[in-house]
């Protein structure tokens, strides 16, 4: 990539850093540049959070029918899986897995409910709003 | 310390943790790129069958951690690293450390770093930053990513270094112990075992999915991504490459661009044209890479979406696996003197 090639196009990162990438100089030798950005990156990164928009979207539709409890769509909505979740919340992954069941979850603790909360950084009141 | 520290910005977060601690350490000459080839950083591997945040899981580069080892083993610096089972024996080591004036690596999770933009926050642990001091509850934060430095509260930093998932950090610092002046000498061997190992971890690997033979493997992936998988999800596939290879941290074209310059770093070393031949190489790759994106963001998109377009990405993905072979066998027949 020579120097004037470098792409300057706007993104998420504009408010943080310019990004350095190695480039060559007119010399024909490597030098280091900023960037501001690239689309095409963008455009990868967008469609990742659409994905991820998408699933929170099916979890929130799972959860109105009654399906799945809150814990699921907050799990999606923090981009967690069981394993990464169970973790968090140090509840081993089988009981994570049963507290998304809804008539597990009824029967929860306010014990349990609150560690829940805080990993997902909102109050225990809040759970069953699905914000 | 924080009085005096100078902030450096790096492409790459664990290079710029090593350039930045061994140069407070003595070794003025150490640059990322460097860093990057002593450490052998190039790499690729595409694990099959396994999904990474629903996508292909394919690397550019080696094992978060192993660069700042082999660098720090080839050149005799000596360093240590503690990772704990409590957030609060961690805090309390990490202000140990800081009161004896040390500067520390940090392995930390981006997903809630404070000062990262929201669409960068995934559930990535490899991230490295440096804790140079602290006043009253802040830490002083100097992140190689970025054009500055930053600060984080005694909360947050715990809550990072404290991320889960996989590579998860567990607290993990590590910080330069015992360091000796390095000859020439010695740097010279450092780049050749450098070349050497990487050389080797790119041609010689067992299996058809990792090295040069891990682009072949991909190429033949993507071929049949559109009957398998529909244009959407192959779409999806194909941007999780994007990211892998040209996001942040990676200084363009899946690391390629870092390998010319430290190649053509070492050639001012060794005075040795070839290696400027082989730069030239990695350049072409990179740039290769590059366009690669460009196609495949066209089908993420949905501007070219035939499978001729799937076949015109994969033919260039074996173009990028004949220059990378080149380039390889090329290094492994140079004779250093």
């Amino acid at each position: 990539m020579k120097k004037e090639d470098i792409p300057q196009d706007k993104s998420p990162l504009e408010y943080m850093t310019p990004e350095l990438c190695y480039v060559k100089n007119s010399n024909g030798s490597y030098d280091t540049a900023l960037s501001t950005g690239w689309k095409v990156k963008n455009e990868a990164l967008d469609d990742a959070w659409e994905r991820v928009h998408d699933r929170v979207e099916s979890a929130r539709k799972a959860v109105e029918e009654g399906m799945k409890s809150p814990i699921y769509f907050y799990m999606e909505k923090n981009l967690m899986n069981i394993s990464i979740l169970s973790s968090y919340v140090k509840i081993p992954g089988i009981r994570v897995w049963c507290h998304m069941r809804p008539f597990v979850y009824k029967k929860l603790s306010a014990r349990i409910l609150f560690r829940y909360a805080r990993v997902f950084n909102v109050k225990p009141e809040e759970l069953n709003k699905l914000i | 310390m924080k009085d005096n520290f100078i902030h450096i910005q790096s492409a790459h977060c664990e290079n710029g943790v090593i350039t930045r601690l061994l140069r407070l350490a003595g070794h003025e000459y150490m640059t990322e790129p460097l860093a990057f080839g002593i450490g052998s950083g190039l790499f690729y591997l595409h694990i099959p069958y396994f999904k990474f945040n629903g996508g292909p899981a394919i690397t550019f580069r080696t094992a978060p951690g192993s660069i700042f080892k082999r660098t720090c083993k080839s050149l005799k610096i000596e360093i240590s690293s503690k990772r704990f089972r409590s957030e609060q024996k961690a805090e309390e080591y990490l202000d140990f450390l800081l009161s004896q004036d040390r500067v520390v690596g940090c392995q930390v999770g981006v997903f809630n770093l404070k000062y990262f933009p929201p669409e960068y926050r995934f559930h990535f642990n490899g991230h490295n930053l440096i804790v140079y001091g602290k006043t009253d509850s802040t830490y002083l934060i100097s992140d190689p990513i970025m054009d500055k430095v930053t600060t984080l509260s005694s909360e947050e930093l715990n809550k990072v270094r404290f991320a889960k998932g996989f590579l998860a950090p567990r607290g993990h610092l590590y910080y330069v112990t015992k360091t000796s002046p390095v000859s020439e000498e010695l740097i010279k061997k450092a780049i050749i075992s450098g070349i050497r190992r990487n050389t080797r971890d790119m041609l010689h690997i067992p299996g058809n999915f990792g090295g040069v033979s891990g682009i072949l493997y991909t190429s033949r992936q993507v071929r049949t991504w559109r009957e398998k998988l529909g244009v959407k999800k192959a779409g999806h596939y194909l941007g999780q490459i994007i990211r892998m290879q040209e996001e942040i941290g990676t200084g363009g074209g899946g690391f390629r661009f870092i390998y010319a310059a430290f190649l053509e770093e070492a050639s001012k070393y060794f005075r040795n044209d070839e290696l400027l031949k082989v730069s030239d190489l990695f350049t072409q790759s990179g740039d290769l890479w590059r366009t690669n994106a460009v196609n495949m963001a066209g089908i993420l998109r949905g501007r070219s979406t035939e499978q001729s377009d799937f076949e015109h990405i994969a033919d260039i993905l074996v173009e990028i696996h004949q220059i990378e072979k080149k380039a390889f066998t090329d290094l492994s027949n140079i004779r250093f003197k």
